[in-house]
């Protein structure tokens, strides 16, 4: 199984993706430049979380004109599979390869700390892993993570089964946790074909035992099942 | 003799006003000052020559008020590689590797724009650590803000705050860690103090010292602009009222930029083509070709109209003066520069050649076709004044009244929840949940962390360092100064600001290794201030002696005043330890019901100075705490040992508050789905004071209170058993509070207080 995790100006959680990637598949990724031009010999691209160009204009804004994105775009379409954290998810959303958009949280602070999740779609996809029990509680780091959908954008999520988290508290209730203004608390998504995921917490930062907190780790493991 | 300066009229610049001892003055050359410039030269200085100078010699760049005192601290251990003197100090933590920190403070820009200063005194501290070719893993740091109810206090924590969120977090490097106290000395002037500590091989580290003659100089980073112009001077007075004027000396920070630098430096000294680098900090190109070319014993000419520029028609004065952020000078081996450009212009840096060394010993300028300065390099620096300023006495705190400080109501616990809510002792997770502590995926612990941001809360702060041995290493990490103490007693304060950084890293189970010091006083030329820092530094150096924890790193940051009224002595200490096996490294939170709870060193017999009578009496009064060096080395050693042995399940330093403070916070700390660990509290109220702050002392959890008692005896450390374990509930006498309720009121009050509530 080979994976890249793209490296933007600016990218800084490449390392702790690397290293949860590593510590549940047993194989190293490729840090890709963002001046590459093709990605055609991964299973597995990741776009990690950072301040890529800064946050200038808009979260993942500029880094969604790189020279490489338009080769992840043609990955996505390909249905390689693909998963973005943070700012990946903000890059992922500026290319419109996942529905909705991303504020600046609704405190106006960036906000580090651990939150519940529940995963919301437990069949054939990324997150079926975590079936057996769906609440995660993984950190989340940033400022801009108030996800944002209109009433269409938000039904067709529904419709095709692509919330992929919501926040939640720590026994799963989806109406509260809600500390950046979410839209219906919606944390991470899809796309339609359930072959792109981004989510704005880190679970890679909840992986390896001096983190003192594993509960990344069934996600990373349905991560790869779907590449076998 | 080319000791001219030739001017004629290519520039096409207006002309420049007249070099006076007037000029000087304003630029914060005193008139003997001046005079010596005169001297110096064997000429009347051009406009930017004696811009040179006065920043030079300002308070900030020369420490010419301090340098005779620092020089009193003891510098060097068997495992200190660089002491004070470079960008910041090295220790070697093993296995080829070295830790490179040291603390800045940014206090004087922070009050006039909070959000930039702050911002910049963070980027400044890790470019200082990433210039000796260290990655920054941790920053942490310690600040000091007004009264609270203060008009501009909200304010300034609101942007200081965001503005180390903003520029820390960006740069992905994880802030640990810090300390924040409120107090109305810090009215006038706050303090924002910023450590930064990083990671390097012993073998790749790189030094201003070292240049030669005929090599490239070279200008990599962001443009020049016309902002922080003076800045090393403004911060070098104080402030009188309206100083917001000062704006346009505070720099502004774009910390996107530090990060493509921190990347692009990290890539070039990979390989072997600098020879010595300097970043551009205070006084920018000015300090940063100095002291390249004094620490290389050479000379510096530079090609000022290469400087990459922001703005139009600069001048030299300017260029020179200008403390625009991101921006380094390095000295290349000679024909490393194209190797060198190609990795900058991969991180989309600018990279210019600005000029070349050269063997006179001089500094000189060209631009736009003319000389604009020639100054010899030695005695600007060597012949920068020394004073040793008239010390009279250090104010006297009030007496304690004898008639003594009863409980109010009779109640211990109604005391305790005061002190627990008062604003030094609530939790400042409404601050530190901005900062990104787990970037990097090596954090273990934050100081100050009272639940599972982390995973764990812990005296000081733990990162891991990757390694490829069995057992992984860490780093512990700790701010820690008592103003009020060093206010009383500027020695014993002193000492105790170093004695608590020592315990905090003892409590973790690491090894103190060596401190920075951040020394923040008012105004160097009243004698009773001088007396402070004086004072202070002695407790320093008496205490870094006795626990053979060297001073490597430091900054001064003096008249902190405004309109007389100076801020409380604080001296902060950065200290540096090492665990050999993160996986024994020791929290805070009691883990376990009925277990013993064990207080280490003697009782507590002494109210002065202690936030009990601050928070419950009102009153600031008494003597500071004495710190008996020898039991803090003791007992420090004790406690590592039984860490380290896997006699206990949690350990907390007794300081702030005293004994009873800390039981809460091990208390608080133990939060976890199944609810909180309490304590049942065998204490006579009337025995032992609980809320005296005595040092060298700590709390610890033990499963095996015989075996631990009878080690005690065995190496004659004093411990008091003070009761056992128990959920949800602190109770003591016939009193009990529950764990929840004493939390809740310690979170709520910074929140509140933010939201003006």
């Amino acid at each position: 199984m080979k994976t890249a995790i793209i490296v933007f100006p600016g990218t800084n959680r490449e390392k702790d993706m690397a290293d949860a990637l590593e510590h549940i598949s047993g194989h190293r990724p490729k840090l890709i430049w963002h001046k590459e031009t093709t990605l055609d010999n991964y299973d597995l691209i990741v776009l990690p979380g950072g301040f890529s160009y800064g946050d200038y204009l808009r979260c993942g804004a500029m880094a969604a004109h790189s020279p490489i994105m338009k080769e992840v775009i043609r990955q996505a379409e390909r249905g390689t599979r693909i998963f973005g954290v943070c700012n990946g998810f903000q890059m992922l959303v500026e290319t419109q390869i996942l529905p909705g958009a991303l504020l600046r949280n609704n405190s106006l602070k960036f906000i580090c700390k651990h939150v519940h999740l529940k995963a919301e779609n437990l069949n054939d996809t990324m997150t079926k892993q975590l079936a057996s029990s769906p609440i995660i509680h993984v950190p989340v780091a940033h400022g801009d993570g108030n996800y944002f959908a209109n009433d269409n954008i938000l039904n067709a999520l529904k419709e095709h089964n692509q919330i992929a988290f919501r926040y939640c508290d720590k026994t799963g209730d989806i109406t509260k946790g809600n500390f950046n203004g979410s839209t219906d608390n919606i944390a991470g998504v899809y796309n339609k074909r359930k072959t792109v995921l981004g989510m704005m917490p880190h679970p890679e930062n909840a992986i390896l035992d001096h983190h003192k907190n594993t509960s990344g780790t069934g996600l990373f493991k349905g991560i790869l099942d779907q590449l076998s | 003799m080319t000791n001219t300066v030739q001017k004629q009229s290519t520039s096409p610049l207006p002309p420049e006003p007249a070099v006076t001892a007037e000029l000087g003055a304003e630029f914060g050359l005193n008139a003997e000052e001046y005079q010596l410039v005169l001297d110096i030269l064997g000429r009347t200085p051009t406009f930017t020559e004696i811009g040179i100078f006065s920043v030079m010699w300002s308070e900030h760049c020369s420490y010419k008020s301090s340098r005779l005192h620092l020089k009193k601290l003891p510098t060097s251990a068997p495992w200190v590689i660089q002491g004070p003197g470079e960008n910041a100090g090295v220790i070697d933590i093993e296995d080829g590797q070295a830790a490179v920190f040291k603390m800045e403070s940014h206090n004087h820009p922070s009050y006039i724009e909070p959000y930039q200063g702050a911002a910049t005194g963070v980027g400044g501290i890790m470019r200082d650590v990433f210039t000796m070719g260290a990655r920054p893993v941790a920053n942490m740091n310690a600040l000091r803000f007004g009264d609270p109810s203060h008009p501009k206090t909200r304010h300034l924590v609101d942007g200081v705050v965001a503005g180390i969120s903003g520029y820390g977090n960006c740069m992905g490097v994880p802030t640990v860690g810090g300390e924040t106290n409120f107090h109305k000395s810090y009215n006038g002037n706050i303090l924002v103090n910023a450590m930064c500590v990083g990671l390097a091989e012993q073998d790749k580290i790189y030094y201003a010292t070292g240049a030669k003659p005929d090599m490239p100089i070279v200008y990599v980073g962001a443009k020049t602009g016309r902002d922080g112009i003076h800045g090393a001077t403004m911060a070098s007075a104080e402030f009188e009222d309206g100083v917001e004027g000062n704006r346009p000396t505070v720099q502004v920070g774009d910390p996107f930029t530090e990060k493509l630098l921190l990347e692009a430096c990290l890539e070039l000294m990979q390989e072997d083509d600098i020879v010595s680098i300097q970043d551009m900090g205070a006084a920018g190109l000015t300090s940063s070709s100095v002291e390249i070319a004094d620490k290389g014993g050479i000379g510096v000419v530079l090609e000022l109209d290469n400087v990459p520029q922001r703005e139009t028609l600069m001048s030299p004065y300017e260029l020179m003066l200008s403390e625009s952020q991101e921006r380094m000078l390095m000295i290349l081996k000679p024909g490393s520069e194209d190797k060198a450009k190609a990795i900058f212009d991969k991180w989309d840096l600018d990279f210019a050649v600005i000029g070349r060394t050269t063997d006179d010993k001089h500094l000189k300028l060209n631009m736009y076709g003319q000389s604009w300065c020639d100054i010899p390099v030695p005695p600007l620096v060597d012949e920068s004044p020394i004073y040793d300023r008239p010390q009279g006495d250090a104010p006297k705190p009030a007496t304690l009244d004898a008639a003594g400080y009863a409980l109010p109501n009779g109640s211990v616990t109604q005391a305790l929840k005061t002190i627990m809510t008062a604003p030094d002792m609530a939790s400042k997770r409404w601050i530190w949940e901005q900062y990104d502590s787990l970037v990097m995926g090596e954090t273990t612990a934050s100081a100050g962390i009272s639940d599972t941001q982390s995973g764990n809360a812990a005296d000081a702060a733990l990162v891991r360092i990757p390694s490829q041995n069995k057992t992984t290493k860490a780093l512990a990490i700790s701010t820690d100064c008592t103003p009020r103490y060093c206010f009383a007693n500027p020695f014993e304060g002193g000492k105790q600001a170093v004695a608590e950084t020592y315990r905090n890293i003892s409590a973790t189970g690491a090894t103190p290794l060596a401190i920075t010091n951040n020394l923040n006083f008012g105004n160097p030329e009243r004698p009773d201030i001088m007396a402070q820092f004086v004072g202070g530094i002695e407790g320093i150096g008496a205490a870094a002696s006795a626990l053979d924890y060297p001073v490597v790193s430091g900054n001064v940051s003096l008249y902190n005043e405004t309109s007389g009224e100076a801020i409380f002595p604080t001296p902060v200490i950065g200290g540096v330890g090492l665990i050999r096996d993160a996986d024994k490294a020791m929290g805070l939170a009691f883990k376990e019901m009925d277990e013993t709870i064990i207080m280490i060193g003697d009782k507590g017999t002494d109210l002065g100075q202690s936030l009990y009578l601050r928070h419950v009496h009102g009153v600031e009064a008494g003597e500071a705490p004495v710190v008996d060096l020898t039991k803090e080395k003791q007992n420090g050693s004790f406690i590592r040992k039984i860490i380290s042995d896997q006699l206990i399940s949690s350990c907390h330093d007794v300081s702030d508050g005293g004994l009873l403070c800390a039981i809460a916070e091990m208390a608080m700390a133990s939060k976890s789905e199944a609810g909180y660990v309490g304590a049942s509290l065998d204490l006579d109220i009337n025995e032992e004071n609980l809320f005296a702050e005595d040092q060298a002392r700590y709390v610890v959890t033990t499963s095996d209170s015989m075996s631990l008692a009878a080690l005690c005896e065995k190496e004659n450390i004093p411990y008091t058993i003070v009761g056992t374990t128990k959920p949800s509930t602190i109770s003591i006498g016939d009193e009990a509070i529950t764990v929840a309720d004493l939390h809740e009121a310690n979170e709520a009050w910074l929140p509140n207080y933010m939201k003006g509530v």
